[in-house]
């Protein structure tokens, strides 16, 4: 067969989406989007990192700031989100044998998702808002250095986003509490508990053990979608008040000298922020681990109740935690650096830890495995938090952070490799195991050569750029700074190395999915489903 | 007196023994996990075991530093210590500017506090060596006591930068040479110019 027509039809016929209901098909919009703001998040910290070894003739500072203020931006809420949000949207009617709530709903969040995220990657692009995703108070509103439409504009797509997660959180808490038509009721308040985990705290307390009404994933999903719900609340209040002093200055009535209390801002929106850091990532995250270990190992998960309960001890760590990014402000209470930033953080050691041994025991009870691809992406996610979660526990220590704060060694060996090597791998496993469910086992890869390199350059480079990141660090260099005089060379010159990696892994790996779903397969999944149901997949025929 | 060279030499070293540590488990897992063996699951035992060592290690960071970094014990009572010397730093329109003496003076071994306000933006207030190296940083929150307490043990010429972004017009503040320290034996290798 000829490039092009393998190029176009896929190998072995690519995707036939005959048979796909509306939720395959939305699951897949979410995560091709996703992979595609990935790229673009990526080429965003290869340009910058280029900026830092020899600053490039047609990016100023303006430009350069504008680029790290979407590039966040783009690779949390237009990848990692997006990708997330799929895989949830679609596995919790799975897991919870039940219909979706509603299709409209999840159509529309994938929307909302995409089109919010290019409207603020557009406020950066056209009008370089550059306030970054910390919005420390007043910069937002410093009208010296921003341009009014771009920061509409930069709102205007964070609420898409918000609006977006908002659905999907009422969608997924609506699938698993309510009752489809014409079945039995459903036992609402019970499954909001078990989803919670009072129910699995409650069994610690009795004698006879209550059986949990949910699977332990959709616990967490649940768990962690609380998290991204008060997220979006926080986030969404912050844009409400950026979005009123916009609106003053728009309407000649400038509100520059109001009162706001810039630490207090930072406290709360810190509050908010960190629930998606040391919140809803960790807590999905283990979920996810847990599912892969079963689904990979075909065994029950080892230590379900701990996991539960871990789980649930998460969901509080992560709302009060938030300190640790305050340890360097003076004017924040000792005692909140200390309790909440120093020992609640310390926490995240152990819940993250749990996790990992819980995983990884499951995974040896059924040894002998075949080293599938969801089964190596699996330990590289594994290996990517093992390394970075003590890095941030390093940081979150009051004599660390007085030598550590706004370095490049949170943001590369903490942020970075968690992301990157932590994160990304487990959704790529994620990703692996779900294609054949989500395709009908229509879709068959390209070239496991291809995924091979895929995962060892993304490792290697993912790893290795946090750690030349990390060494700069250590050595002082700031990561929302530009060097002029090549003070880090050796340093930047090698984390780009590594960045280039991770980009032509991904290079690969999409090249590898357009090989396998073939043009016509792709175009297909965004065309409307020929299946009209609420159900994940049909079920199977049987036989005559 | 341990300096923030010294520390951060440790953790270079104890980081990179951890992360070689965890990435050899790792691959001698996924070794294994391919070869047939022992499939029993961990002993209660072991698992509490493991997770007391996570709870010794999450905390005990916290003990140890603040019995072997100087500055966290005299940052936390900050409040209580009555410095030598007292410096005042305004921010505005994204310009340091030091309030007195220029270069701030400093006599080794006492305890100076840095006052950092801020008219405008949230800025950072960082103390570096010549070579680029990190003394110390602080946030500098408009509104809010920005107050740094430190001493120094070796002589030396340090600049001050910006540690917090503020803006692209911010990109660059810095002020050379603003502290000089005198009167230690010792001298700070990175910051003789």
């Amino acid at each position: 067969m000829g490039f092009v027509k393998r190029l176009m039809e896929g190998y072995e016929g690519g995707l036939r989406d005959e048979a796909m209901t509306p939720m395959q098909k939305i699951a897949l919009r979410f995560v091709v989007i996703g992979l595609l703001f990935y790229g673009l998040a990526a080429l965003e910290g290869m340009i910058m990192r280029l900026h830092e070894v020899k600053p490039l003739p047609m990016i100023d500072e303006s430009h350069f700031f504008s680029i790290m203020t979407v590039h966040p931006m783009v690779g949390i809420f237009g990848s990692s989100y997006m990708i997330v949000f799929g895989a949830f949207l679609f596995l919790t009617p799975y897991l919870m044998k039940k219909p979706i709530y509603s299709v409209k709903l999840a159509d529309l969040s994938w929307k909302l998702m995409a089109g919010g995220t290019f409207i603020m990657w557009l406020a950066g692009f056209l009008f370089h808002y550059a306030p970054l995703y910390t919005l420390y108070w007043p910069l937002p509103v410093d009208f010296k250095q921003f341009n009014l439409i771009g920061g509409i504009t930069y709102i205007v797509g964070v609420v898409g986003i918000m609006v977006g997660t908002f659905l999907f959180t009422y969608n997924i808490f609506k699938t698993i509490l309510y009752t489809p038509e014409g079945w039995e009721r459903q036992p609402s308040w019970e499954l909001l508990k078990s989803t919670l985990g009072l129910e699995g705290l409650l069994n610690f307390f009795r004698r006879e053990k209550k059986e949990h009404l949910v699977p332990l994933p959709i616990a967490a999903i649940g768990r962690g979608t609380i998290d991204m719900g008060l997220n979006a609340i926080v986030i969404s209040s912050a844009g409400l008040l950026i979005l009123i002093y916009f609106l003053g200055e728009l309407f000649g009535a400038s509100l520059k000298d109001t009162w706001v209390d810039a630490l207090l801002y930072k406290n709360i929106f810190w509050w908010g922020l960190d629930l998606i850091a040391d919140g809803l990532v960790l807590i999905f995250v283990a979920g996810t681990w847990y599912l892969l270990a079963m689904l990979i190992s075909g065994k029950d998960l080892f230590m379900q109740n701990i996991a539960r309960a871990a789980l649930f001890i998460e969901m509080v760590v992560s709302w009060t935690v938030w300190s640790h990014h305050l340890m360097s402000d003076q004017g924040q209470p000792n005692i909140l650096k200390v309790v909440s930033g120093e020992m609640v953080t310390a926490f995240e050691l152990i819940t993250q830890g749990i996790a990992v041994f819980i995983t990884l025991v499951t995974l040896w009870r059924a040894r002998p495995l075949k080293m599938s691809n969801e089964l190596k992406f699996l330990l590289g996610g594994i290996l990517g938090f093992m390394l970075a979660v003590p890095a941030g526990i390093i940081q979150a220590d009051l004599g660390m952070n007085r030598v550590l704060h706004n370095t490049q060694w949170i943001i590369g060996t903490h942020v970075h490799v968690a992301i990157l090597v932590g994160l990304t791998m487990t959704l790529y496993s994620a990703i692996y195991i779900l294609l054949p469910i989500l395709t009908n086992n229509t879709v068959k890869l390209y070239s496991q050569k291809l995924a091979n390199l895929h995962f060892w350059l993304h490792l290697i480079g993912g790893i290795g750029m946090g750690a030349f990141m990390g060494m700069a660090g250590m050595d002082g260099m700031l990561r929302r700074a530009i060097y002029l005089n090549g003070e880090y060379n050796t340093y930047m010159i090698l984390a780009g190395i590594c960045g280039a990696m991770l980009l032509a892994a991904f290079v690969i790996f999409l090249y590898n999915i357009v090989m396998s779903f073939g043009v016509r397969g792709l175009i297909a999944i965004y065309r409307p489903a020929a299946v009209q149901t609420n159900e994940a997949v049909l079920p199977p025929k049987e036989e005559s | 007196m341990a300096d923030s060279v010294d520390v951060l030499q440790t953790l270079k070293i104890v980081y990179t023994i951890y992360a070689l540590i965890v990435i050899s488990l790792i691959g001698w897992f996924a070794y294994n996990i391919v070869r047939d063996g022992k499939k029993e699951g961990a002993k209660p035992a072991i698992f509490y075991t493991y997770i007391a060592i996570l709870v010794v290690i999450g905390t005990g960071l916290h003990f140890l530093t603040y019995n072997t970094v100087p500055w966290v014990p005299y940052d936390l009572d900050r409040h209580k210590i009555k410095p030598d010397k007292v410096f005042h730093i305004t921010y505005r329109d994204h310009t340091i500017t030091i309030e007195g003496e220029k270069p701030m003076l400093i006599h080794c071994g006492d305890k100076v506090v840095f006052e950092a306000k801020s008219e405008d933006l949230t800025y950072g207030f960082g103390i570096f060596r010549q070579n680029g190296s990190m003394v110390a940083q602080m946030q500098v929150v408009p509104g809010s006591r920005n107050d740094l307490l430190w001493i120094f043990n070796k002589n030396g010429i340090y600049n001050i930068k910006s540690t917090e972004y503020s803006g692209p017009k911010g990109a660059f503040m810095e002020v050379r040479d603003a502290i000089r320290v005198i009167g230690c034996r010792e001298y700070d290798r990175y910051s003789i110019k």
